[in-house]
């Protein structure tokens, strides 16, 4: 998946969820992704965070942290 | 089965008090305010008459409706004489008949006396009274001034206006206003020389808009259809479901053998009662067209010429690449898309096959592109993803608010009912950056009009509701008794901030805050209020946002849960919200249950007999991008043409060529065909067994009128495609799949086409709950229990003007074509329309030194296009529109890859753009 593409999709769930507050939009921003995006999505946002996460809301990382530990059909492939 | 003749009852009905009368001696009960000639067609009594018919208010010109009324003097028509508490009438005396026929007589000696060789031969009301009148003659002869030599109209490529045969009832004047509401026609002269006028020279060039409304109404051949012209009188009828836009009119396919002689739009059709528009009623020529692909075809490569092969070749060619593409690269490199133009049934057929023969969730539909923010925006705050009135609603509110919606263009049938309501007296507030026909209409009141800024909608909505907040104007006690606490307190407090007011968000609006409070306080002040919105809330990067904006507008204002109020969607196709409810998101199983529910997959695990993958699948526009890294290969696309239709065209092929298999099933050959590899025709509505739901959730029949072209119908070559990759897949009929979606989907579970065929149409919910449907949703309570608040934050859309693309592009549609053209621009609809053009403000013209048809380039970051200019006042300053429906403008090369947050719905309404004159010739024009 096209790394300029996740990052501004995410970024922009993370735009509408940051008005609620830090812990709110991190839960939010998860499982938005969790029910809306597809495990190669998720894994290619797992790989963007991994490697620094240039260029992602804080929210965002924060939320693939939080997602990822529970996201077990992503987790065994990544 | 023969013609469908509904009864006329010459005027319209009335609700009041029940009134008892007698009619011939015999005793009849109806409403008052009935007019005395519907009266006695209730008890079974025809009075003869030719100005009256019941889609229109009595006029009383013809004189021929005359009765007797006891203790009343003269003999008074009983179209414009309302029925009295123990009246006696008498409709069929001597007196009586000879008044008839002495009026007979007169139209007569003005009537060329060719009924043998008549179109309406037959189907002629003139006729059939001068037969009820028992004329044997015309006492005045033939040889006096006439009318006989007015020239006929044939300007309109689908109807013919005679003069000579009109006999200046003005039916069709009346049904223009009244009906349609567009005035355009009127009697000009007086007295003898009295005659139907366009206004202009001739129909083509007036204000009509052919939506046929002249014609049904006509009791003469005076307007005819050409076709019957040409074909002669039909011999049967089929009640079907037009297949344009989301309004899903009910139509009478009058044929001949099976051949279509015209469409008639249905009386009893609940979603437009009797009433049409251009598409619906005449461009369904498309069907028949000599473009249609009947045979399927394969090829190896793109660049190899296609080759015909049987429906067995074609699908065993296609379960054969699909397979070894997953052998592959694994079970999710396939996937595939549903269209909003093919029925319930062949939607669910398909996404069937996906999640059960495909053994993934990649399924989408086009509803992506347009109203996917509506599904997710209503679902948060109201739990379920549809609009909450039924069409007749609107004749209840006293103000409407239509934002970013074009309905006289994109929903023009019900446009109609709502410029009826508003002729009677309801306001009108307009949101939309143009000034579309609905904000100076004539005859209507002056809308309210906030020409907001392309990607403003968001500011403007939280404008209104800080108004409505702080100036104390929250429906305290709906929302006590009916929303979340907790929702409303955390929304109400952040609206309330003052960098929410209107004067604060005046520069992100464009709108003047008075205006904005003006409009607020009208919504809230005004009575009972209904917001209907289109695609210009929606594809927006914030348009999910703008949804629930408009759902948190209605609930603070208690708009909610009766006629006359709510939150309506527009919906741009036939079947957007049928193919929504059937499961076509990659995330939800059919009735709008998510994928990851153990216990819905469950239900469906057990009727469909295989297991269900739990995780969302991939959007359209993530399956290009999938395509691009090579991780999705394959796709088949029911009736969408996606490199058309796409946004970012350029991204779309590029994608589409990466894959290894790309499937069209359509009726002709598109954009996207060409970059294909099997081409599976499709069937066209009139040949469609099945139901369609239109933006009411309305589910309509479509039936079939004549046999498939093809061979096949859609849903058996899906059942055969997903035997074929061996999950074995059947029906007996399209009932069957009814008697399946019902037995899985708790909103549908009280449908059956015994049922449909019995009631007409049913609103869903339609189970024991509501078992004939439901016209109003969230009457007591929301679908999700409380009403839920969201706070809507405003965040501007990255796409911005800037010195190198100053202005901003918005597209959208116009009444005579339909999206991307394919089934109009193969009808006589291409008069109206034969190419995009650019609308441009004269102000912005005159800066770039161009000219209403100059040739102009439109070019933002993206790619370009060349189309021709229209300056018009219409649009505002900085901001520039075109439609979709041609190819070769191809206008999607220009619009960009941003899209909504929340449903990845493209961002069509605001591209930064700059307009120069050119000399680059339009692709067409170059090929010539």
């Amino acid at each position: 998946m096209d790394v300029s593409d996740i990052t501004r999709m995410a970024n922009q769930i993370a735009d509408f969820f940051a008005a609620s507050g830090h812990d709110d939009a991190v839960k939010g921003i998860a499982d938005h992704i969790r029910h809306f995006w597809d495990p190669r999505m998720r894994r290619a946002l797992y790989a963007q965070v991994d490697k620094g996460g240039e260029g992602i809301n804080p929210l965002v990382v924060d939320a693939a942290v939080a997602l990822r530990q529970t996201d077990q059909s992503v987790a065994s492939k990544t | 089965m023969g013609l469908i003749h509904e009864t006329d009852f010459g005027t319209p009905g009335r609700d009041g008090a029940a009134v008892t009368l007698e009619i011939d001696g015999m005793s009849v009960t109806v409403p008052e305010g009935t007019s005395v000639m519907r009266a006695a067609m209730e008890a079974g009594v025809s009075v003869p008459r030719l100005c009256a018919t019941d889609s229109l208010e009595a006029f009383g010109s013809c004189r021929l409706c005359l009765v007797e009324i006891e203790g009343r003097k003269g003999t008074p028509a009983s179209c414009t004489t309302p029925v009295a508490p123990g009246m006696k009438v008498a409709t069929h005396t001597k007196r009586l008949a000879d008044l008839r026929r002495g009026v007979m007589e007169l139209y007569i000696s003005d009537h060329p006396l060719d009924c043998l060789t008549c179109a309406a031969n037959g189907d002629c009301e003139l006729q059939d009274m001068a037969g009820a009148v028992g004329l044997r003659e015309v006492r005045y002869g033939y040889d006096g001034a006439n009318h006989f030599d007015a020239p006929k109209d044939e300007s309109n490529p689908y109807f013919s206006f005679d003069p000579a045969k009109c006999i200046v009832c003005s039916r069709c004047v009346r049904a223009c206003d009244e009906v349609q509401g567009t005035f355009a026609l009127t009697i000009d002269g007086r007295g003898f020389a009295s005659a139907v006028s366009p206004g202009g020279d001739n129909f083509l060039d007036s204000e009509c808009v052919s939506c046929g409304a002249c014609v049904q109404a006509c009791p003469t051949a005076t307007l005819t259809e050409k076709s019957v012209i040409e074909m002669g009188q039909p011999e049967r009828s089929v009640l079907t479901t037009c297949a344009y836009c989301g309004v899903g009119c009910s139509f009478k396919a009058e044929m001949q053998g099976n051949e279509v002689v015209r469409m008639v739009p249905y009386k009893d059709g609940r979603a437009n009662e009797g009433h049409s528009c251009v598409k619906g009623r005449f461009a369904w020529g498309y069907a028949v067209h000599r473009d249609r692909v009947l045979n399927p075809m394969i090829r190896e490569r793109i660049t190899d010429p296609w080759r015909e092969v049987s429906w067995d070749e074609a699908i065993a060619y296609t379960a054969d690449r699909f397979r070894a593409i997953q052998e592959k690269y694994g079970r999710g490199a396939i996937g595939g898309i549903t269209s909003s133009r093919c029925t319930n049934e062949e939607v669910y057929v398909v996404q069937k096959m996906i999640r059960a023969a495909f053994g993934n969730n990649n399924v989408d539909t086009c509803a992506r592109v347009c109203h996917s923010p509506t599904g997710y925006g209503l679902k948060q705050t109201f739990g379920t993803s549809a609009g909450t009135q039924d069409f007749r609603s609107v004749g209840q509110s006293e103000v409407i608010m239509v934002i970013g919606a074009n309905p006289t263009d994109g929903h023009p049938v019900f446009a109609s009912r709502m410029k009826k309501r508003l002729r009677q007296g309801a306001r009108l507030i307009v949101v939309d950056p143009r000034r579309i026909d609905l904000v100076d209409a004539p005859h209507l009141p002056k809308a309210l009009h906030l020409p907001v800024h392309p990607g403003g909608n968001v500011a403007l909505i939280n404008a209104i509701a800080h108004v409505v907040v702080t100036e104390g104007l929250v429906n305290e006690a709906f929302v006590r008794e009916r929303c979340e606490d907790d929702s409303f307190a955390r929304w109400a407090a952040f609206i309330a901030e003052p960098r929410n007011a209107p004067e604060a968000l005046e520069e992100a609006t464009g709108v003047p805050a008075a205006q904005v409070r003006e409009a607020a306080r009208l919504y809230v002040t005004g009575g009972d209020a209904a917001i209907y919105y289109g695609l210009g809330v929606t594809e927006h990067s914030q348009g999910s946002t703008m949804v629930m904006g408009l759902a948190n507008l209605a609930m603070a204002t208690g708009n909610i849960g009766r006629e006359g109020v709510g939150v309506n969607p527009l919906r741009g196709q036939n079947n957007v919200q049928g193919s929504c409810d059937m499961g076509s998101f990659p995330h939800e199983l059919p009735g709008y249950r998510h994928i990851s529910d153990d216990a819905t997959r469950g239900l469906f695990e057990k009727v469909w007999g295989v297991k269900i993958e739990p995780e969302p699948g991939l959007r359209i526009p993530n399956m290009m991008s999938a395509a691009l890294d090579g991780s999705f290969r394959a796709i088949f696309i029911q009736g969408e043409d996606l490199a058309q239709s796409e946004p970012n065209t350029k991204n779309v092929y590029d994608a589409l060529q990466a894959m290894d298999c790309v499937v069209v099933q359509d009726l002709f050959l598109n954009e996207t065909s060409g970059l294909a590899h099997v081409f599976l025709p499709g069937t066209s509505f009139l040949e469609k067994d099945g139901t369609f739901t239109n933006a009411e959730r309305r589910i309509n029949r479509v039936r079939p009128v004549m046999p498939s072209k093809t061979g096949l119908d859609e849903w058996e070559v899906a059942c055969r495609l997903a035997t074929a990759l061996g999950y074995p897949m059947s029906y007996p009929d399209t009932s069957a799949i009814m008697d399946e979606i019902a037995a899985l989907t708790p909103t549908f579970s009280g449908v059956s086409f015994e049922k449909l065929d019995r009631l007409g149409s049913v609103q869903w919910p339609c189970n024991d709950a509501a078992p004939e449907g439901t016209p109003i949703m969230h009457l007591d309570h929301f679908v999700r229990g409380k009403g839920h608040f969201v706070v809507t934050e405003f965040v501007p859309t990255p796409e911005r003007a800037t010195r190198m693309f100053p202005l901003i592009l918005t597209t959208g549609r116009i009444l005579s074509q339909y999206n991307v053209g394919a089934q109009t621009r193969r009808t006589d609809n291409v008069i109206w329309h034969p190419e995009d053009v650019l609308e441009i403000h004269p102000h912005d013209a005159e800066e770039r030194g161009i000219a209403s048809g100059d040739r102009v380039m439109l070019a933002s970051r993206m790619g370009s296009t060349t189309l021709h200019a229209l300056i018009t006042d219409r649009m505002p300053q900085g901001v520039v529109y075109t439609t979709f429906h041609h190819p070769i403008t191809e206008i999607n090369f220009v619009t960009t890859e941003l899209s909504d947050w929340a449903t990845n719905c493209p961002e069509y309404k605001v591209t930064a753009v700059q307009v120069t004159r050119t000399n680059l010739q339009l692709d067409a024009e170059a090929a010539e």
